[in-house]
Formats: C-alpha cells, sequence, structure tokens
C-alpha cells in the first residue's frame, strides 16, 4: 500500500490544481506560473539525464525545445484548425481531445531526431568538444527556423490556441493546465523509469568510466544515442506543450538564454538527482517571478545567484542524491532503484 | 577447439612495436600467467584480445569467431572478460548495481519494456538480480551489496571488480595485475580466490602479474615476453631458472 502512496498522491494533487483552476480559485496568472513551472521541470529533468547522470556537457538544449515548439505548433494548426498556412483543419476540433497527444509525441520524435545530429558525434568526441557541437546545434536549428518564411521567420508563428478553445468548447475544463501537468508528471516517470532500469543504469556507467562500461558489455554507443534521443525527444514535448501555453512562438525565445535557464536549473538541483532537478525547477521559476518586479535587472541579479551558488554550494541543493537518500524514511514510500 | 587463439598477432602504434608475432592457444580451463619486464607489452596484448585495439597484423579467433572488427562489448559476449591494473569500477554506483550492469549483454528486453515495466521488463530485471546475489553470496560479497565500492578498502575493491568480470559468465578472465597494489595478506587473499574461482567454474584465466609469488603459485604455464616478442614459456620451474628470462628481468652482469 505504502509503495504506491507515491502514485495516488501525485495524480491527487494534479487533479487538486486542475479543480482549483477550474473553480477559479487560481486566478490567471497564478495559473501561467504553474504552466511553465511544468514545462521548466521537464527541461530540467530531461537535461539531467544528459548532464547529470551521463556526464556530458548539453549546452544547447533550447534548440530541441525549438523544434518541439514549431512542430508541436505545426501540426496542431495543420490537424485541428483552420489556418493560413494549412487550409481548413484535417479533422474537426473537438477529436483534439484525444488526438492531442498526438502532437505532443510529433513533437517529440522531431527534437528526438535533431537529437540524433549531437548523439552521433558523441560517439568519438566527449567534454567541451562535445558541449560545442551542441551549442552549433542549437544556432542551425535556430537560423533555419529564422530563414523559413512560410512558418513566420523571425516574426514568429501564432494559431494554436484554436486548439485548447475547440476543447474547451466541448468539454468545458482548462485544458491546457490538464495537458502541461500530465506532460511533466509523465516526463518524470519515464525518466524516473529509464534510469532506475538495469538499460537506464548503463548511463551512469557510461559517465563514471565509459571504457570499463564497454567491457563490461554495455553497448556504449547505443546508450548515448537513446539517452540523446530521451532528453531531446522530452524537450520538444516541453516546447510543443510551451508554445500551445503562450500561443505563440518565435525562434528568439528558444536561444542560448533559454539553454543557459535549463543549465541552471540542472546545476541547482544537483548533477544527477532527478528529484533536485523537479525540486529546482519549481524554485527557480518561482524565482524568476518574485523577481520580477526587477524588470531587466532581474538578469543581473539571477546570474549573482549562480556565482553565490557555485561558491557555497556547488553540488546543488541536492548533490547527486535522491529525496529517500536525504530522507531515509520516505524510502517506504518510494525508492529509485 | 581452442577457445582463444591468437596467431601472428602484431600490434604497432607509429612507429612503436608493442607486439610482434604473438602467438597462444588457450582453451583447456588452464591456468596461464603473462610476464615480462614494465613495457613489454602485456596490456598490450590483452587490450587487443578484448578488442579495444584492432590488431595491426595477425589473427584473434574466440570460439571460433574471428573478433577483427568487433567492438569491446561484443568480445566480451563471446565469453572474455577482464579486470584492470588500476581498478575500474563504478565508483559512485553500488556494488549490486555494479554487476547489475555487467548484464546489459543478456538484458533481454529493450526501451519501450523499460518504460512500459511490460512483464519481459520485470521477469529480465528478476533474473538479473537473483544472479547478481547469487554471485555476491558466492564471492562472499554480499554484506557490501549496497556500499560504493569508493568506501570499500583495496582488497575488498579488488574482489568486488573480479567479481564485476565474473558476472559476465566468461569462459576466458584476464587479469591484469591483480595484485597490484595490495598487502600481503590483501595477496594471499587474492591467491586463495583465483585458486578457488578456477576450481569452481569451468573457465580458462590468463593473467598479467608482477608479483613472482603469484605467478609461481597459481599458473601452470607462463609466457614470458620483452619489448614486444616472446622470449620464453614454460612451467613456473623452467621459467625460473631460464636465463633469458633472468637477463631480461634483471640485466647482464658483464660489464
Amino acid at each position: 500500500m505504502q509503495r504506491y502512496a507515491l502514485n495516488i498522491l501525485l495524480p491527487a494533487a494534479a487533479a487538486f490544481i486542475v479543480v482549483l483552476s477550474q473553480m477559479g480559485a487560481l486566478d490567471l496568472y497564478v495559473q501561467s506560473v504553474i504552466m511553465f513551472m511544468a514545462i521548466n521541470v521537464i527541461m530540467s529533468a530531461s537535461l539531467n539525464l544528459v548532464n547529470g547522470n551521463m556526464g556530458e556537457f548539453s549546452c544547447g538544449h533550447g534548440g530541441f525545445m525549438c523544434v518541439g515548439a514549431y512542430v508541436g505548433s505545426l501540426l496542431s494548426m495543420l490537424l485541428f484548425t483552420n489556418s493560413k498556412l494549412f487550409g481548413a483543419a484535417l479533422l474537426p476540433g473537438y477529436s483534439a481531445l484525444v488526438l492531442f497527444p498526438l502532437v505532443l509525441l510529433g513533437a517529440g520524435a522531431a527534437a528526438a531526431l535533431v537529437g540524433v545530429i549531437v548523439a552521433v558525434p558523441s560517439f568519438k568526441t566527449r567534454g567541451d568538444y562535445l558541449a560545442i557541437i551542441t551549442l552549433a546545434v542549437n544556432y542551425m536549428v535556430i537560423s533555419a527556423i529564422q530563414n523559413l518564411d512560410v512558418i513566420g521567420g523571425p516574426r514568429g508563428l501564432t494559431g494554436m490556441r484554436p486548439t485548447m478553445s475547440a476543447m474547451e468548447d466541448v468539454v468545458n475544463l482548462p485544458w491546457m493546465m490538464i495537458w502541461v501537468l500530465i506532460g511533466a508528471f509523465g516526463s518524470v516517470a519515464l525518466i524516473r523509469r529509464y534510469i532506475s532500469s538495469t538499460y537506464g543504469k548503463g548511463v551512469n556507467a557510461v559517465c563514471q568510466d565509459e571504457i570499463a562500461a564497454e567491457i563490461m558489455s554495455v553497448d556504449t554507443n547505443r546508450i548515448k544515442l537513446v539517452t540523446f534521443m530521451v532528453s531531446s525527444g522530452l524537450a520538444g514535448v516541453a516546447g510543443a506543450l510551451y508554445a500551445h501555453v503562450v500561443g505563440y512562438v518565435n525562434p528568439g525565445s528558444f536561444d542560448i538564454l533559454k539553454s543557459t535557464e535549463a543549465m541552471v536549473m540542472v546545476y541547482l538541483g544537483g548533477m544527477g538527482s532527478l528529484s533536485g532537478s523537479v525540486l529546482s525547477a519549481v524554485l527557480f521559476t518561482l524565482l524568476l517571478e518574485a523577481l520580477r518586479p526587477l524588470q531587466i535587472y532581474k538578469w543581473v541579479l539571477v546570474p549573482l545567484i549562480l556565482i553565490l551558488l557555485m561558491q557555497f554550494r556547488p553540488e546543488g541543493i541536492m548533490g547527486n542524491k535522491e529525496l529517500p537518500d536525504m530522507f531515509p524514511r520516505l524510502r517506504k514510500y518510494f525508492t529509485f532503484k | 577447439m581452442a577457445l582463444l587463439s591468437i596467431n601472428g598477432l602484431t600490434q604497432k602504434f607509429g612507429g612503436l612495436l608493442a607486439v610482434s608475432d604473438f602467438n597462444i592457444e588457450l582453451g583447456g580451463g588452464e591456468l596461464v600467467g603473462l610476464i615480462g619486464p614494465n613495457g613489454a607489452g602485456k596490456t598490450t596484448v590483452f587490450n587487443v584480445v578484448s578488442g579495444f585495439y584492432q590488431p595491426s597484423d595477425g589473427e584473434i579467433v574466440l570460439n571460433g569467431v574471428k573478433t577483427r572488427g568487433l567492438r569491446p562489448h561484443q568480445v566480451t559476449a563471446l565469453g572474455v572478460a577482464r579486470t584492470f591494473q588500476n581498478i575500474r569500477l563504478w565508483h559512485d554506483m553500488t556494488v549490486l548495481d555494479n554487476i547489475r550492469v555487467s548484464q546489459h549483454y543478456r538484458m533481454g528486453y529493450n526501451l519501450l519494456d523499460a518504460f512500459r515495466r511490460s512483464k519481459r521488463y520485470v521477469e529480465n530485471e528478476r533474473k538479473i538480480e537473483t544472479i547478481a546475489y547469487e554471485l555476491l553470496e558466492a564471492m562472499d560479497l554480499k554484506q557490501y551489496a549496497s556500499e560504493y565500492p569508493k568506501n570499500l578498502p583495496y582488497g575488498l575493491q579488488r574482489r568486488v571488480e573480479i567479481a564485476r568480470a565474473m558476472s559476465v559468465k566468461p569462459q576466458l578472465l584476464l587479469l591484469d595485475e591483480p595484485a597490484a597494489g595490495l598487502n600481503s595478506s590483501d595477496v594471499d587473499g587474492l591467491i586463495k580466490l583465483v585458486r578457488w574461482i578456477h576450481k569452481e567454474f569451468p573457465i580458462t584465466i590468463w593473467m598479467i602479474e608482477h608479483q613472482m609469488k603469484v605467478v609461481m603459485s597459481l599458473c601452470s604455464w607462463i609466457k614470458v615476453i620483452d619489448f614486444g616478442a616472446t622470449i620464453a614459456e614454460g612451467t613456473p620451474e623452467q621459467i625460473q631458472s631460464n636465463p633469458t628470462v633472468i637477463k631480461a628481468y634483471l640485466g647482464d652482469d658483464t660489464l
């Protein structure tokens, strides 16, 4: 029974948030903060898979999010809405209720494919050199989209909001909130299942000693390929969700600053700690919102906080431990083994 | 048929001839030693056998399969396991997880099974865990299952590394200087352990070792190399009295 506590508690918490939004107890601002929080959770948990668990240094996570955001928006417009770009919707708007996950899956798959561009060089390249490749991929994606005039170029793309309204017309629920929460909980569950399996523990083995991993029958190339694809795919899902929350995407919002944000969350939470990256995504989003009155000076203060973090607690909030390691009493409720 | 046969193995690094025309045939469950002065090319031989280097020339046949072009994890799946001169455990994973990850070659499920926690996943994970615990029990390491290797004394780390190598159920076990860095009581423990493994499992063991006490008391056949070339081979007694070997180790006494 206790083992299933988390499986009951988390959906209950999610349902509670949805009910509160529906009743209007949470105003739209609070709702949007919660949604950005959930998107940041996906970003930091998926980047943690590469930077924390695999020990590589990927600093182009925003690029994968960008691919997901655009592919997700385009799919959503193609399937469910009447747009100037694609003409009439292929499917009736109400079908989005069931088929919206297809949009997320498509976005994830596209981003995962772009992830292969990073994964293949990683077979031979490590460390700083691979970091430069990830940076290059981030810029490749953004420059490509900026020059594609069909989808708006640097001006950006709008028109995915009607998909959400179509759902709300059929059943009046805060659907955006529901999909974002499902996305966040689903992604974290997926990552947890991956890294706690014997398959996924190969990721840690590659991080700690790649040569020993290869000699002990771990196919290190496959592990790298799969890990990069899972990580970038989830970033793509986060991107698709982000596009639908904001209702507008432009390539400029996924540049190096976005990638840095994701990295800050990973380092704040603690490398290789899944619970740490979830926790830090929540804290970081709250921090950014709390500092909003400072306006542009926010970006002076946030890096300063990062410097202080590196100085006084370089291992982040959780180190590389998980919650049950820090609070052994939690162990009977959930483990990461 | 021999388990491992190496014919005319030559390994060059640029202009350096690390190993030249090395031949050996193993496969009858023997315990063989490979000795030689520092830089003789012993570890290079092991690195080529385990698939790290592609030999410049010559042929390695393992269980009837030519290993040229195979990657190390594929060679391991053919039944070879090895340890390293400087211990290469995954120090931030528990001893149990060290053994579990080494079961990748017989994992028996794919990524989607892991995501879905399918029946196949559950069955295979249970099997892997049972095998790991049985091995730890047999190697007298069960009480350390949830310890991190970095927190264990050096002698125990060595034992864990040998256990990890045994967990891939090898037919050929390569030990690269297993006694390096051990104190004398640990060395006695190691000799006992290797002897026990050799008796308990149907396995061929090939070891590189500098400590003559270990080599002479364990190995039934010894091969000596120097500057990449084989200079002698024979039983421990023959090697001990071989003038070429003495010269290679101690130098020439004529001035």
